[in-house]
């Protein structure tokens, strides 16, 4: 018996089958996974995050703590309400967790966390921003909604009095604002647009219902990871942790090294890796029937025998209901070519290497 | 959720389906509780005809979104016909396990022994201890 959301009876009564996820019980699929990925590319989709964990961060010093803490800036978030995406990184440069902090005001900022580095974050938080005075809280009074897809944002927005309504279709891209007792982003971890509802727990379950009866669509966490796969974005423990920084999982973009005016932990380790060179994380897209699966191994050349040294290893690798293929992510030497070959049961499979994302707003981006 | 466990065909522990086709061969395929319990079917390999194939030992493979799943041989003999139509939509397994969504015949001589093959009843009952 895992950890329940508030939702927890409501995925039951709508038949999902449930899994462990870091800890927790959580809808896996409420009955077919390509059709909630579907609806989410076509349509909307609505999914129960709340086994992720919010942390507040508030004090003073906030700002300066979130500086010295992440490997992107919070000296970016300049407009209440803005988000940013960051690893937290160890002295290694390995990352501990990714998050995404919220600028609510200048004493306050808000983390969501991965569910299942928890305790780890937690602890290296408070570790941290006690030099700083900056106290860390758990919210677990909170559930967290993504209402994701093409016509989520108006969806969610018809639940909320005709002034609301405006401010929440108002927030931009990768931001948020505070509607009564939500806080409303414009983030999520789909390739399309909508929003990620953070709302007192036991509020969830008629927001849930309501969202439901406006044809939004329940999806559990298969469909979420086909989805965020075909949008190109990481998980964590899969495609980045703490044997494998930033600049190899794809993630330099979200490294801000400034010029040298901010010592972010893991500064002095992504410097020299960016120096001497790293693997590199790329899209594959499998150019023959089958699936890729986590951990096959990648090689350069075609021949199962001779001179095939294996060249990588698939982090994530699943089959594409937009594409109708296989697409992975695999972390590879650099300097591999256009096209790589994957071991499946034995027998090589060649794969275009590609640069993801793989689709993005219910449209394909590679070329088939 | 209640599976559909057909009373006509024969069951194996690993999940799979065998009919006696009354003319040497078996059908094979995998059961309504295998399908339910991989999820959504996007791809098959299923050996071609004149393969030989024994019992016991993997002979198929079929893979949903989230896992790849062996499918064993219940009889040894050569492979008589695959459906092919599982190469363009392998959602039949899914949808019609023991119609459509059947994965191959087996030309093995005799008529699947009494006894060698859990019952629909035995196979319910199966499923039932181990869900």
């Amino acid at each position: 018996m895992g950890l329940k959301t508030p939702l927890y009876d409501i995925h039951v009564s709508s038949g999902a089958k449930i899994i462990d996820f870091g800890g927790w019980d959580m809808p896996l699929s409420y009955g077919s996974q390509l059709e909630e990925h579907r609806a989410v590319r076509r349509d909307s989709g609505i999914f129960d995050v709340s086994h992720m964990c919010a942390i507040d961060l508030a004090g003073p010093r906030v700002r300066e703590f979130l500086r010295r803490l992440l490997a992107n800036d919070v000296a970016k978030l300049t407009v209440p309400g803005a988000a940013l995406y960051s690893c937290m990184l160890l002295p290694s440069g390995g990352v501990i967790d990714d998050l995404i902090v919220y600028f609510l005001t200048e004493n306050w900022f808000l983390l969501v966390v991965n569910a299942g580095t928890r305790r780890k974050d937690l602890e290296w938080l408070a570790e941290h921003a006690a030099p700083f005075g900056v106290p860390v809280r758990e919210r677990t009074d909170l559930a967290i909604l993504a209402v994701q897809g093409p016509l989520a944002r108006e969806k969610t927005a018809s639940l909320l009095s005709a002034a609301h309504r405006e401010t929440a279709l108002g927030i931009a891209r990768f931001s948020g604002a505070a509607i009564d007792t939500w806080f409303l982003a414009r983030t999520g971890y789909t390739g399309e647009d909508g929003f990620e509802v953070i709302l007192p727990a036991e509020e969830a379950p008629a927001i849930w219902r309501a969202l439901v009866a406006l044809g939004v669509k329940p999806a559990g966490l298969g469909a979420r990871d086909t989805l965020r796969l075909e949008a190109g974005m990481n998980l964590y423990g899969n495609d980045m942790d703490e044997n494998h920084h930033p600049l190899e999982s794809g993630l330099a973009w979200t490294v801000a090294f400034g010029a040298g005016e901010r010592d972010f932990i893991g500064r002095a380790a992504l410097l020299r890796a960016r120096t001497q060179g790293c693997e590199q994380l790329v899209g594959l897209v499998l150019e023959e029937r089958g699936v890729l699966r986590d951990h096959q191994p990648v090689f350069a050349e075609a021949q199962a025998q001779g001179a095939g040294i294996q060249v990588g290893e698939i982090t994530s690798g699943t089959f594409s209901p937009t594409l109708n293929r296989a697409i992975a992510l695999a972390r590879v030497r650099s300097g591999l070519g256009a096209r790589a070959f994957v071991d499946i049961r034995g027998r090589r499979h060649a794969a275009r290497v590609v640069k993801p994302p793989f689709v993005r707003n219910g449209k394909a981006l590679i070329e088939l | 959720m209640s599976e559909h466990v057909p009373d006509d065909l024969h069951y194996t522990r690993t999940h799979e389906w065998v009919r006696d086709l009354a003319n040497g061969q078996v059908e094979i395929g995998i059961t309504d509780h295998a399908q339910e319990a991989l999820g959504d079917l996007v791809f098959v390999e299923v050996p071609e005809a004149g393969r030989e194939v024994k019992a016991g030992e993997a002979c198929a493979v079929v893979e949903s979104v989230k896992a790849a799943s062996d499918v064993y041989s219940p009889v040894s003999g050569r492979v008589a016909a695959r459906n092919d139509d599982l190469v363009q939509k392998p959602e039949l397994l899914n949808s019609d396990p023991y119609g459509a969504g059947w994965l191959l015949r087996v030309e093995c001589g005799a008529a699947p022994a009494h006894g060698a093959f859990l019952t629909a009843a035995e196979y319910a009952q199966y499923v039932k201890e181990a869900g």
